[in-house]
């Protein structure tokens, strides 16, 4: 070693804060005297906030009717019956008091599993998006929804052939006369589904008809795309507000989609008392799979419908932290010095 | 490197004998039946791989890892049948990792192939055709006479032929080789060393028959015939005369040599070794845990397939008219389906086996072990050394340590070696200023005078100046006039350098007493007596080796009287004496032993004419011999090694090396045992066990020495036995020697193990190198597989450090053959404390905690997962897209851990090193016990329900979550599921870590900001390329809603209180000792800066502690400060309150 007497210390390592792991750091400890109070204070805060939210929600009114028609006695029983078409029922029901506006319509659905894998992913994005070389060579996993006797399907896939096909109108009964509820079945679907996500196919010479021309509609539905909505012409192709609503696959198999506001006219400030009917035609078989239709009067608050689990949820978690905290106080007043009684 | 022996054994059938014979400078003979031997040319591969089969072999080798396979396989069932998730989903990552690793690898083997180039292509000068042709040392073919310049390196293993040097010396230095710097001279045979010129080596006709290539570097048998007028003359060819590939030509001019192995023949070649890879307890623990998790990831797949078709065979589920199946899928065999559908529910979870673990502790491994080599805590001032570290993969194996098996010398002590005491002719002396006087007296001579010293004396002096291997290194010796030009002047600028430091002790010592050894020109050895100068003519040298334990040299006096000198090991020399005073020696002896110095006897004998022209005939047939001649020289020295007239002994201390007993006494704090091997005498060893702290006086010293036979031995360790369990209040220190030991291990293991294990300190002592790892591999192949630790220098403790679990190399004196075969290497056995207390209980428990967290994260990950398939018919439906599933261990949770696993300190480093009994906390594998382990994979099936049932319960009911009344779809509540589980998985790791430095924050805070914008971005965009898009404005959506931030919030929260709670609960009723020294630590408040200043300034730790206990006296009540002395640092307490303390330590840890 005494060879080098000039790079005696050329290996000697960096003294930096980094090199030597001594970087400046904070260093928390879980002790009981930092927990005891933030668990007080978060406690308190989560009760208050589940208070709010139970509030909130409990406000919230909602109208629930199962019309599937299962017993002998309900309206539809009629309907179910496979043979018959263009069923029409009616679901009478009864406001005691106000129903504050604006008043969500939905229709829901149980065990039916719209998150089956092969359902899900039975659609084209491309055809959805308006793009006509998909309407000529539809995705395979549209499949067995891609052609109908050698005709592409548009739109194509399970999704779209299973299109929803109730429809619903409401009265009024006011002295025995029933004067109809309007619905308003705009921005029912996601502003960017409608205006970003789907478009229809460029018109071809101003029709949206000749756009689809080449093309079959799906074996389940009445009438083609273009035609879904008669009243409306611009609620027409993929950007029908139902078909939207509907396409959007839901998480868990009972579900809900949004089918019409109340909004307008001597209803926009709720449904007052009184008697009402729904006429419903009914189309859509669900009891081949044991399942259930229903529909749904909701208002909405600022977090949604009527949800009282976060509201709960935060109560009890809240209390919890309190008791917890106390639980602790106690652990910690008695155990306050652990190494001294070893 | 292997391919190409094989390729030459396989081309090479014939020549599968014993020997290669070379024809000097390629000159076959004209006539008889030559078949041309085939060799390997001199090309030097190093590197793995070539461009042209990089890609291939490297796939290939990468995917001999389990974990890559599984992951391929995954990927190429994804390819094959219809699975939920897209090829890209495992396909990407493995990509990424297969990557990753081959472009490490591939810029490695381009260094390697740049170096092999380097050298390959080096110039050289060749004799060929008469003339001096320069080439590159790639083409040197076997047969080439090589000439090598001063200062250069050996292009290959060359026999020397002829040096400037008439005698046909030179001197080289092995220092790349073996690490050992002194000079050495090796010899040409005199029938070539005349052959000085290229004109004289064209003439010269000589064939080299030699061994086959082998790796020993000290090994080489051959034999040279050189015909010479007609006359063939045979020469032994040994080891001093082949100069190694790597080595260096120093203070000779030139040199010619003729090439006997080249390129990946040679023996550096064939020491490029591959080391075998020793794995973790961790690592071991990882493998185990992967298996647990394959059974589960087998065992859902196969439910789900179970309850799919359970649930299909009503008909109603099975096809529902809105999804109706394709006739492809109604006409396909049922068996087919069936296995279809299993392989596509393994796909959907396979992400339960965390791809991106290996990867991580990978890079854990590589980066963390830098924090060994900057440490400056492991760097050696004096030496300029730092930490070396040569397999990362055994971080965390630093903190599990149970048995340390240490060497002594060079290991505990300095290998620094002084003179001290001797023993001629039954009287003791001391060297004091220079001068031996006896023992009882005092250094009364006048200043000046010469004392006189008796024919024993000087004969002793002599014996001891001549009987060694040193060499002698001049500061300027270009002038060829050689050593002897300084004899008569100041020899200020004369250095020794010799293989053993004992021996250059003792000529140093020899030179104070007046008699100097000057150096050996050729054969001729010359000393100085007193001014007086003689020359001794060197007929043999029998040199040392570890069976003999001793060494001899045969010289002519200057009278013409032929004397044999032999020094060596009392135990291997007293034997054979047969006068001189033997008995008062040998008590001289132990006594020095007992006062801990290392003892040589040195004896020697007259030969009569007859005896010696025996002894030369014997001795040249054995070394001319071909085979077996290692045998043969043993036969020949112990013949020629007896009859001894014993002169007397020498004492050579070894100083301690300092702070030797405060890291012992550390690590048995620590709980771990300490053994030292060592292959001194046991009174040295046992008074060098007690100085350095190994032994203590209070201990009970067991003694299992000597013992002859089975039975003997067998009794002895009953007895032992039957005292440990009378006497268990004291505690035992054991003594074996190696005799004993290997009696010991033959028949009694158990009982011996059973007597080890209620020792505190077992000393074994004549160990021979195979011994010592003998008893390492005992310890590692026990019932209990405690992980051992082997440190040592030399390369006796070479064996040792590779069998055991964890090897050190010490940077010392005798070679870096122990360092090149260390997993890590440092300069002082005092590092050792630091390295396992502190970097060893970091990387532990970093490392565990990583291997918990992935596991942990992945359950939280896919259980939710299989959890919606009760929920969508086991149709496979993922919840979450594709690019979050690719992602989410690659990106969103990925840095925060690694961070975590770099930089996490629980305890200060400082408390870690002054506390050692917080190794016990740790000891075990207790991190990763099953019960540990089984608390994390809990707690993840616990947080991914609460994940997905929350979520759940929050959507039930499917009211709408938004305030214009729209609904959610089933991307969303996967969202909804995967958001959470982001931030709950990185706010979890949040509660492990203790040390939040900048970079915690960083990319803790960092990974969930990403993980909003990359799905802000994601969702915001339209991606063209993209089949479906499905994700389109999901995550805005959202977060658009109110409940969803709250459901956020409160479904995080609920997942991480319980842990909080346990945490603050087991702190306050059950702390372990690191928790209580994290709050003594808050108390003291030892900030960075106190620790920067103590270890940048080398404060003694006197001092340290002092401060310390200042502080904690102004804050602390008194009661507490006495406590927290003691449990602080035993260090500086004396033996007796260690040995009290040391059960209580362990009774509350």
């Amino acid at each position: 070693m005494k060879k080098e007497e000039t790079a005696e210390t050329a290996n000697r390592p960096d003294n930096t804060a980094f090199t030597q792991q001594r970087l400046p750091a904070w260093q928390p400890m879980l002790s009981a005297g930092i927990v005891i109070p933030g668990f007080v204070l978060i406690g308190v805060a989560f009760i208050g906030i589940g208070v709010a939210l139970f509030v909130t929600s409990k406000n919230i009114q909602v109208l629930e009717r199962d019309y599937t028609g299962v017993e002998k006695n309900s309206p539809c029983f009629k309907c179910t019956n496979s043979d018959t078409t263009n069923c029409v029922c009616n679901l009478n029901f009864t406001l005691s008091k106000l129903f504050e506006g604006p008043v969500f319509f939905y229709y829901g659905l149980s065990n039916y599993y719209q998150n089956y894998r092969k359902y899900g992913v039975s659609r084209d994005d491309g055809q959805l998006s308006g793009d006509t070389d998909n309407f000529k060579t539809p995705s395979d996993s549209c499949a067995p929804y891609e052609y109908s006797q050698k005709k592409p399907i548009v739109p194509c896939g399970s999704i779209a052939n299973s299109f929803f096909n109730d429809s619903f109108r409401l009265f009024q009964v006011i002295n025995g006369n029933r004067k109809q509820v309007p619905f308003d079945g705009k921005g029912i679907a996601w502003w960017t589904d409608y205006n970003i996500k789907f478009h229809n196919p460029t018109k071809v010479n101003g029709s949206l008809q000749k756009a689809f021309a080449g093309t079959v509609k799906p074996p389940n539905w009445p009438r083609p795309a273009y035609e879904l909505d008669p009243q409306d012409p611009a609620n027409n192709g993929f950007l029908n507000q139902d078909f939207l609503v509907w396409m959007r696959a839901a998480a868990l198999p009972d579900f809900r989609k949004l089918y019409r506001r109340i909004t307008e006219g001597d209803y926009a400030k709720g449904l007052p008392a009184g008697n009402y009917t729904l006429d419903i035609t009914y189309n859509y078989p669900v009891l081949s799979f044991d399942g259930r239709k229903k529909v749904v009067f909701s208002n909405v608050s600022w977090m949604g419908g009527k949800n009282q689990f976060l509201g709960i949820a935060y109560l009890v978690i809240g209390s919890l932290c309190v008791v917890m905290s106390l639980v602790m106080l106690i652990v910690y007043a008695k155990f306050k010095f652990p190494e001294d009684d070893s | 490197m292997l391919r190409w022996i094989r390729q030459q054994l396989d081309f090479d059938p014939p020549h599968q004998s014993d020997t290669r014979t070379v024809y000097i400078a390629n000159r076959f003979p004209q006539h008889g039946h030559y078949v041309p031997q085939k060799f390997a040319d001199n090309r030097i591969i190093s590197s793995k791989y070539t461009v042209w089969n990089f890609v291939p072999k490297n796939l290939f080798e990468q995917f001999r890892r389990i974990a890559n396979f599984y992951f391929l396989i995954i990927f190429l069932v994804q390819l094959m049948i219809d699975t939920p998730t897209s090829p890209v989903t495992s396909g990407l990552p493995l990509f990424f990792v297969i990557t990753v690793t081959a472009i490490k690898q591939g810029y490695e083997d381009w260094l390697r192939h740049k170096a092999d180039n380097e050298v390959n292509g080096a110039p050289v000068f060749v004799v060929r055709s008469g003339s001096l042709v320069q080439t590159r040392s790639k083409n040197i073919r076997v047969g080439d006479i090589v000439r090598v310049a001063k200062d250069e390196t050996f292009p290959a293993d060359l026999v020397l032929l002829s040096s400037d040097r008439t005698e046909g010396t030179c001197h080289i230095t092995t220092a790349s080789l073996d690490g050992e710097t002194n000079l050495k001279t090796h010899f040409a045979v005199p029938e070539t060393a005349v052959s000085q010129s290229v004109s004289q080596l064209e003439a010269l006709l000589a064939v080299v028959e030699c061994q086959q290539p082998e790796a020993d570097l000290y090994r080489f048998v051959g034999r040279i015939t050189v015909t010479q007028l007609g006359e063939e003359i045979v020469r032994p060819l040994g080891p001093e005369n082949l100069l190694l590939r790597g080595a260096r030509l120093k203070n000779t001019k030139e040199i010619f040599g003729v090439a006997v192995y080249t390129g990946m023949e040679s023996k550096m070649a064939l020491n490029y070794k591959c080391k075998s890879q020793k794995r973790s307890a961790v690592e071991k623990s990882m493998n185990t845990f992967l298996i647990i998790y394959l059974g589960i990831l087998l065992f859902e797949a196969i439910l789900s397939t179970i309850l799919k078709y359970a649930w299909q065979a009503e008909g109603q589920w099975n096809e529902p008219f809105y999804n109706q199946k394709t006739e492809q899928e109604r006409n396909s065999s049922q068996i087919l389906k069936f296995i279809s559908d299993f392989l596509a529910f393994l796909v959907l979870y396979n992400f339960i086996i965390p791809i991106s673990l290996y990867v991580t502790v990978e890079m854990q491994k590589f980066l963390g072990s830098f924090f060994i080599g900057w440490d400056l805590d492991l760097y050696h001032e004096e030496s300029d050394q730092k930490a070396q570290v040569n397999t990362s993969d055994l971080n965390e194996e630093l903190g599990q340590v149970e048995y340390v098996f240490t060497d002594k010398t060079g290991t505990l002590t300095e290998n620094e070696m002084q003179f001290r005491e001797c023993s001629i002719n039954g009287i003791k002396y001391q060297e004091i200023n220079g001068k031996l006087v006896p023992e009882g007296m005092t250094d009364d001579f006048p200043d000046g005078s010469v004392p006189q010293l008796s024919r024993e004396e000087e004969l002793f002096l002599k014996a001891v100046s001549l009987c060694h291997t040193v060499q002698i290194s001049y500061d300027q010796t270009d002038s060829p006039a050689g050593p002897f030009s300084h004899a008569n002047g100041i020899s200020i600028q004369m250095e020794y350098y010799a293989s053993s430091p004992d021996e250059k002790a003792l000529v140093e010592a020899m030179k104070r007493l007046g008699v100097t050894f000057l150096g050996n020109n050729g054969e001729k050895m010359e000393v100085k007596t007193f001014g007086r100068s003689e020359t001794y003519e060197l007929l043999h040298v029998l040199e040392f080796d570890a069976n003999r334990r001793r060494m001899s040299v045969i010289l002519q006096a200057p009278s013409g009287e032929k004397i044999l000198f032999t020094k060596g090991a009392e135990s291997s020399v007293l034997p054979y004496a047969k006068s001189g005073e033997i008995e008062k020696t040998r008590v001289h002896v132990d006594e020095f032993a007992l006062k801990g110095l290392r003892t040589l006897v040195v004896a020697c004998r007259h030969f009569s004419v007859q005896e010696y022209e025996e002894v030369d005939r014997r001795l040249h047939e054995a070394r001319t011999a071909l085979q077996q001649r290692e045998e043969r020289l043993a036969e020949v020295f112990a013949f020629i090694e007896r009859d001894l007239h014993l002169l007397g002994a020498t004492g050579v201390e070894d100083k301690l090396q300092e702070k030797v007993q405060e890291t012992i006494e550390a690590l048995r704090l620590a709980g771990i045992k300490v053994w030292v091997l060592t292959g001194d005498k046991h009174e040295t060893a046992i008074s060098v066990s007690l100085s350095c702290g190994h032994f203590h006086r209070t201990m009970n010293i067991l003694e299992l020495l000597q013992q002859r036979s089975d039975n003997e031995c067998a009794e002895q360790l009953g007895r032992l036995a039957r005292r440990i369990k009378e006497d268990h209040v004291i505690q035992h220190g054991l003594v074996v020697d190696g005799a004993s030991l290997s009696l010991a291990l033959r028949e009694h293991e158990k009982l011996f193990m059973e007597v080890c294990r209620n020792c505190s300190a077992v000393l074994c002592c004549r160990m021979a190198p195979l011994q010592k790892a003998k008893v390492v591999r005992l310890f590692k192949t026990s019932p209990e597989k405690p992980i051992t630790l082997a440190i040592g220098d030399g390369a006796n403790d070479v064996s040792m450090i590779q069998e055991a679990h964890v090897g050190i190399g010490i940077m010392g004196k005798e070679g870096r053959q122990a360092v090149r075969n260390s997993d890590y290497a440092f300069a002082r056995f005092k590092f050792l404390a630091k390295l396992l207390l502190v970097h060893g209980h970091f990387y532990y428990i970093r490392i565990a905690t990583l291997v918990q967290y992935f596991f942990y994260k992945n359950v939280c990950f896919i259980t939710p997962q299989f959890l919606y398939q009760f929920f969508c018919l086991f149709s496979q439906q993922t919840l979450y897209d594709s690019v979050y599933l690719t992602l989410y261990n690659i990106c969103f949770t990925s840095l925060p851990i690694l961070v975590y696993s770099l930089f996490e300190q629980l305890v200060h480093p400082h408390v870690l090193q002054n506390k050692p009994a917080l190794y016990r906390d740790i000891s075990k594998n207790s991190l990763l016990s099953f019960k540990t382990f089984l608390y994390w994979t809990l707690l993840g099936f616990f947080h991914a329900f609460i994940f997905f049932f929350g979520s759940y319960i929050l959507m039930g009911e499917d009211t709408s979550l938004m305030g214009n009344g729209q609904m959610f779809g089933n991307w969303t509540f996967g969202t909804l599921v995967f958001t959470v589980m982001v931030i709950t998985v990185t706010l979890k790791l949040a509660l492990e870590t203790h040390f939040w430095t900048w970079m915690n924050h960083f990319v803790t805070w960092g990974s969930i900001a990403f993980y909003f914008i990359f799905s802000l971005f994601y969702g915001g965009i339209i991606w063209p390329f993209l089949h479906t898009q499905d994700m389109y404005f999901v995550f805005v959506q959202l977060l658009s809603s109110g409940s969803a931030w709250f459901a956020i919030i409160i479904i995080v929260l609920s997942c991480l209180f319980p842990d909080v709670i346990k945490k603050v609960l087991y702190r306050h009723l059950q702390p372990t000792s690191t928790q209580k020294s994290q709050v003594i630590e808050a108390q003291q408040g030892v900030g960075c800066l106190d620790s920067m200043c103590c270890f940048s300034e080398g404060e003694s730790g006197g001092a340290r502690l002092g401060r310390l206990v200042d502080r904690v006296m102004s804050r602390c009540d008194p009661a507490r400060v006495r406590r927290s002395w003691s449990d602080l640092d035993p260090f500086y307490s004396n033996d007796r309150s260690i040995l009290t303390l040391s059960p209580v330590e362990s009774t509350h840890c």
